[in-house]
């Protein structure tokens, strides 16, 4: 699968910001193709993010969270070339994960 | 991709017709700063963890007792930040921070929309009790932000009209 986790993490010494885009249709189960049928509902249900192995973030997504969803949060500690492991898995089992060197 | 795609990724480049047209890898890299898998540093999302019954709710007491187990007292400490009108219901900005101490964990719920929660974050010791997201809402709901702290539950509301839902139909 194509790399479908865009992050961008920064660090000022104190706090490392991250902000991450996932490539991921969040269908809702509510939306009908253009035949008329539903599309069934296809999101991420579990988000997780680690520092250096240590989770510093665990998400719980619904149908609700928008299409290719968008996540900004800080965390304490975090140095340029630290390792932040970004991974997730959706309803249907697909998953994918990355890491990123903090900046 | 779709418009929406592309709109979301020009927060992150503002120069997205070149990337995207590019070599997409090779750019991000560069960009982003990624280096190769280090496959010891990754901590795999467990789908076991999913709290599949809460968000299978349709109000807000259910969702919350299947959540947390508890009910939520409203708290000034708690911003929420949402758009007074959202013209497109389909992505909704919300943030969510708070100034209370021990936060353990922040969930999103809308109301009226056909399952409570939206969304849920595990806040561990070290991380922001602030988390910004996007989230549809299928019509003109109050928005609800609830935080998890210290054991308790504190809650702050926040209605936002929308114009056109995001949930299709």
């Amino acid at each position: 699968m194509a790399n479908t986790i865009l992050v961008r993490a920064n660090a000022d010494g104190e706090t490392t910001v991250v902000q991450a885009l996932i490539r991921h249709p969040m269908d809702s189960g509510f939306i009908k193709d253009k035949d008329g049928k539903l599309i069934p509902p296809h999101y991420i249900e579990v988000l997780e993010f680690a520092h250096n192995g240590t989770v510093v973030l665990t998400a719980f997504w619904g149908p609700a969270v928008s299409k290719d969803p968008f996540i900004k949060f800080s965390f304490k500690g975090g140095k340029k070339g630290d390792t932040l492991s970004i991974s997730w898995v959706d309803n249907e089992g697909m998953k994918d994960s990355r890491t990123a060197a903090i900046m | 991709m779709t418009e929406t795609a592309s709109d979301n990724l020009a927060d992150f480049l503002p120069r997205r017709r070149q990337m995207l047209a590019g070599t997409l890898a090779g750019s991000l890299a560069a960009l982003f700063g990624a280096g190769p898998a280090q496959a010891d540093d990754v901590v795999l999302a467990d789908p076991k963890a999913y709290p599949t019954a809460a968000f299978a709710q349709k109000t807000e007491a259910d969702a919350l007792k299947a959540m947390f187990g508890r009910t939520a007292t409203v708290s000034p400490k708690i911003s929420l930040d949402a758009p007074d009108i959202a013209e497109n219901g389909a992505v909704v900005p919300i943030a969510v921070k708070t100034d209370l101490p021990d936060v353990t964990a922040i969930a999103i719920l809308a109301l009226d929309n056909p399952f409570t929660i939206s969304a849920a974050y595990r806040i561990p010791p070290g991380t922001a009790a602030a988390v910004s997201s996007r989230i549809k809402l299928a019509k003109t709901t109050t928005v609800l932000a609830v935080v998890e702290a210290g054991g308790q539950l504190y809650s702050a509301s926040r209605s936002v009209k929308v114009t056109l839902g995001g949930c299709g139909g």
